[in-house]
């Protein structure tokens, strides 16, 4: 029960059921879909950019609260940062989830999105935390490779 | 009578197990059977000239008689035994749909089909230019006459038909369906893989032409099905795997298969899921189908009037109690079922969530998924109780949150 009011806490709660990032950007440089087909959980996000720097992410879909929340909380993490602090946080977050980044000095640059560490006790769940972030993922490989075309 | 008793895992924890719909539990009495099997009569049926592979091959043969009388088929060949349900639609699929439909021709299925009694007939539907017709649920939940009579027509050549709904619970009136496809000169198929761990199927009665159902949801091991099929049917298909003892006579450039069971069943077969199965069937039927019936009914009744209480529910779920059995479907309104799940899991209560298999029906429903509470006899009240009591937990903790 400890592990789940950790997870199901009043950030996580209010960002899954009230993200104001839930919205269509009407104009956007990249568009993904991401989706777990077992649970159903599907998104969609886009991705404004200014130079080199994220100016703008939303996304739309639907899925559980851990899913929902954690779009949500990285899509405020990432707004205003380049596109690589932004590879850098999504690597980072990745490799907490997984356990192989404890370092809390390094985690900082995860801002909310650290609320996430503990889901590993929940090996049920890892995927739906993950869900953005490797959907992000493909978006910034994706414009990578565009740059060296 | 505690029937948890027989039930290790049961015992061994302190789980609400409310998923029975995916997979039974197992009785001490089918577990043994298996060891059992291992410790005295290990070997590969139908190929040694000794007498332990002529004991294996015994029990084996025996068993496949055993569940001949179990759903009253005529013949014992009847009964060929697969790795899972699946297996067995895939077989029928490949060995009757491929062979048997040409442009044109129709297949009709249910809505609430599973997966494994779906996919396998698109692809049918689109290597033969069959169409693929769908019969719909009203609003109960369940497929009306009227439905069935428009949609199965003088062009359908396969019906396939679930005989409980694993999403809903509904029990369709297969018998009914039957009749009208046999009129319109269409064969049946009857999954029953969610009916027979509840009920007593009689495959003459039914005048079904093929039916399949899965071992492990009738508490034998995970990994063994069986298809039974109308031999007349049977004998006119070709073999859908091929290899090992589904042979007769093996030249360099032809092959003449193996009479009736065997044609069907290549390769050395999963005989310890064959010996779970008959020990299974003995348990089910020392219990009795009508003590069992009436355990569940107490405990699905109990569980229906339960959850009605619960307004932030919402329920899928026929109103007529007599077509409805041991599933039941259901939303906190506002709340992902995952997350249902996740924090029932933390009480130690396991359901079910997600689209259970079963997409089509979730789409016509107009939802992604549910969480889904399934009970087998060795359920109680209690269990009920710590269901219902896990679901209040789960609604407090999103109340405030719940954007209407
Ligand atoms: C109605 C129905 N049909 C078919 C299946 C498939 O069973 P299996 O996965 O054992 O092949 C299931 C079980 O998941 C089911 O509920």
């Amino acid at each position: 029960m400890d592990d789940l009011n950790d997870i199901y806490n009043d950030l996580i709660m209010e960002h899954s059921m009230n993200s104001c990032h839930k919205k269509k950007l009407g104009k956007c440089d990249f568009c993904q879909m991401g989706h777990n087909p077992n649970c159903g959980d599907e998104i969609s996000l886009e991705i404004k950019l200014n130079g080199n720097v994220i100016e703008n992410l939303a996304f739309t879909g639907h899925g559980c609260a851990i899913s929902q929340a954690s779009t949500s909380i990285m899509i405020d993490t990432l707004i205003g940062k380049s596109i690589e602090e932004a590879k850098e946080i999504v690597q980072t977050f990745i490799e907490m989830i997984k356990r192989e980044e404890t370092n809390e000095e390094n985690l900082k640059k995860l801002e909310d999105a650290i609320a996430f560490r503990n889901i590993c006790n929940m090996p049920a769940r890892v995927k739906c935390a993950l869900l953005a972030w490797h959907t992000i993922e493909d978006i910034l490989k994706e414009k990578e490779a565009k740059n060296e075309k | 009578m505690n029937l948890k008793q027989d039930f290790p895992l049961l015992q061994n924890s302190k789980i609400t197990y409310l998923d029975s719909g995916a997979t039974s539990q197992k009785p001490l009495q089918v577990i043994h059977a298996v060891q059992e099997f291992y410790e005295k009569y290990n070997a590969n049926p139908h190929r040694g000239a000794y007498t332990l592979s002529m004991e294996a091959t015994e029990i084996y043969e025996n068993t496949r008689q055993k569940i001949a009388h179990f759903i009253n088929s005529k013949h014992t060949e009847e009964i060929i035994f697969s790795k899972n349900a699946t297996e067995a639609l895939n077989l029928l699929a490949y060995s009757y749909g491929m062979e048997n439909l040409k442009n044109g021709d129709e297949i009709v299925l249910s809505i609430m089909e599973h997966h494994s009694n779906l996919v396998p007939w698109q692809k049918v539907s689109k290597v033969t230019g069959a169409n693929l017709k769908y019969m719909y649920i009203g609003s109960d939940f369940e497929i009306a006459d009227e439905e069935i009579e428009t949609k199965i027509t003088d062009q359908t050549k396969i019906v396939g038909i679930t005989h409980v709904s694993n999403v809903l619970g509904t029990i369709n009136n297969v018998k009914k369906i039957i009749k009208h496809a046999h009129k319109k000169g269409a064969v049946v198929i009857v999954d029953a893989s969610q009916s027979i761990p509840h009920m007593k199927i009689d495959v003459q009665d039914l005048d079904c032409d093929f039916l399949v159902f899965s071992g492990h949801k009738m508490l034998a091991p995970l990994g063994i099905g069986v298809l039974y099929g109308k031999r007349e049917l049977l004998n006119q298909m070709n073999p859908f795997l091929m290899g090992g003892d589904m042979i007769e006579y093996v030249y360099e450039q032809e092959t003449t298969f193996a009479p009736l069971p065997n044609k069907f069943e290549a390769g050395t077969q999963n005989v310890e899921g064959v010996i779970g199965l008959g020990a299974a069937i003995d348990y089910i039927e020392k219990i009795g189908y009508d003590t069992i019936q009436e355990i569940e009914k107490e405990i699905v009744s109990y569980a229906r009037q339960e959850l009605s209480k619960l307004d932030y529910l919402t329920l899928y779920l026929t109103p007529n109690e007599a077509n409805h059995s041991g599933v039941i479907s259901f939303n906190i309104k506002g709340v992902h079922p995952h997350d249902v799940a996740s924090i029932l899991d933390s009480q130690n209560v396991c359901i079910r969530s997600g689209n259970h298999c079963a997409q089509p029906l979730m789409r016509f429903l107009g939802i992604d998924s549910t969480c889904r509470a399934s009970f087998y006899f060795y359920n109680d009240k209690e269990d009920v109780d710590r269901l219902v009591w896990a679901l209040k937990k789960a609604y407090e903790m999103f109340k405030k949150y719940i954007t209407k």
